[in-house]
């Protein structure tokens, strides 16, 4: 059997999809893998839980930060200022 | 005592997430929190003599975001007087000088106390990524609040997708057990 076929995955492999599907992207073979990994490996089973309480936090909480752009102006303009105050 | 030092060369890097989310939860417009953090970091900037020392640079920072905040608010409340325009929606000479918005129920209307959680949390995490290492919490930030495609964050950073997804695991696990204190 080819290694993407095998029904019984490590936990390594079950936690990187468990992350994919946090993002909406893990592939539905990858979502029966987990499923079937979880039913007999109790940790992987914490992880998962504990990573979507996590996602849900983040997506209650609302939380925000700044754009890669938004932060080099940010950053561009507060070197300007540093040097004028030097 | 321990004694802070003031090093604003790191400013942006450590604190502009934290004092920008700390100002979009309390002025809900990204262009004018963006303003007011910036404003804040050239105030520091001119007033750094005046750093004592006593509380941590981030501590000192919000305290003049804060100052900020409230001068934003008193500038737009004086305009809008000077532009309000009085209009009379209603003959009732009972119901005179009511809002009309009172009238109407607001499907969005959140308790204070939802909000207030909703603020606290947002700090709790911005606490906890402060506590990852730099490139663990630019990964995480950029795929998990701003929403960035895997491909566009690998190349942004010039990294592979495996190498992302160690990245996020390790982010993931680390903020799990900082906020399971107090939010799980």
């Amino acid at each position: 059997m080819s290694k993407n076929k095998r029904i019984f995955i490590s936990c390594e492999s079950a936690n990187h999809s468990c992350d994919k599907t946090q993002y909406n992207e893990a592939s539905f073979w990858e979502k029966v893998k987990l499923t079937m990994h979880l039913i007999y490996c109790k940790a992987c089973r914490k992880y998962t839980k504990n990573n979507g309480k996590l996602t849900h936090l983040i997506n209650t909480s609302d939380v925000k930060c700044l754009d890669i752009s938004e932060k080099d102006n940010l950053k561009e303009e507060f070197q300007q200022e540093l040097l004028k105050n030097q | 005592m321990p004694d802070h030092k003031i090093n604003p060369d790191n400013w942006i890097n450590q604190y502009s997430d934290y004092l920008f989310n700390y100002t979009i939860t309390r002025v809900k417009d990204r262009e004018t929190a963006q303003d007011l953090v910036q404003d804040t970091f050239f105030a520091g900037l001119k007033s750094m003599k005046n750093f004592k020392g006593e509380a941590s640079e981030r501590t000192w920072l919000v305290s003049i975001l804060k100052r900020k905040i409230i001068d934003h608010y008193r500038k737009i409340n004086s305009k809008k007087g000077q532009a309000e325009v009085r209009m009379s929606f209603s003959n009732d000479p009972e119901n005179e000088g009511d809002w009309l918005e009172q009238r109407v129920a607001d499907p969005y209307d959140k308790t204070a106390e939802d909000t207030l959680e909703n603020t606290e949390l947002g700090s709790a995490i911005h606490n906890c990524l402060d506590k990852l290492p730099e490139k663990q919490a630019q990964v995480f930030k950029m795929k998990t609040i701003l929403g960035y495609d895997t491909e566009a964050i690998c190349n942004e950073l010039n990294i592979t997708a495996s190498n992302l997804w160690v990245i996020i695991h390790r982010a993931r696990t680390a903020l799990a057990g900082c906020l399971e204190k107090n939010w799980y």
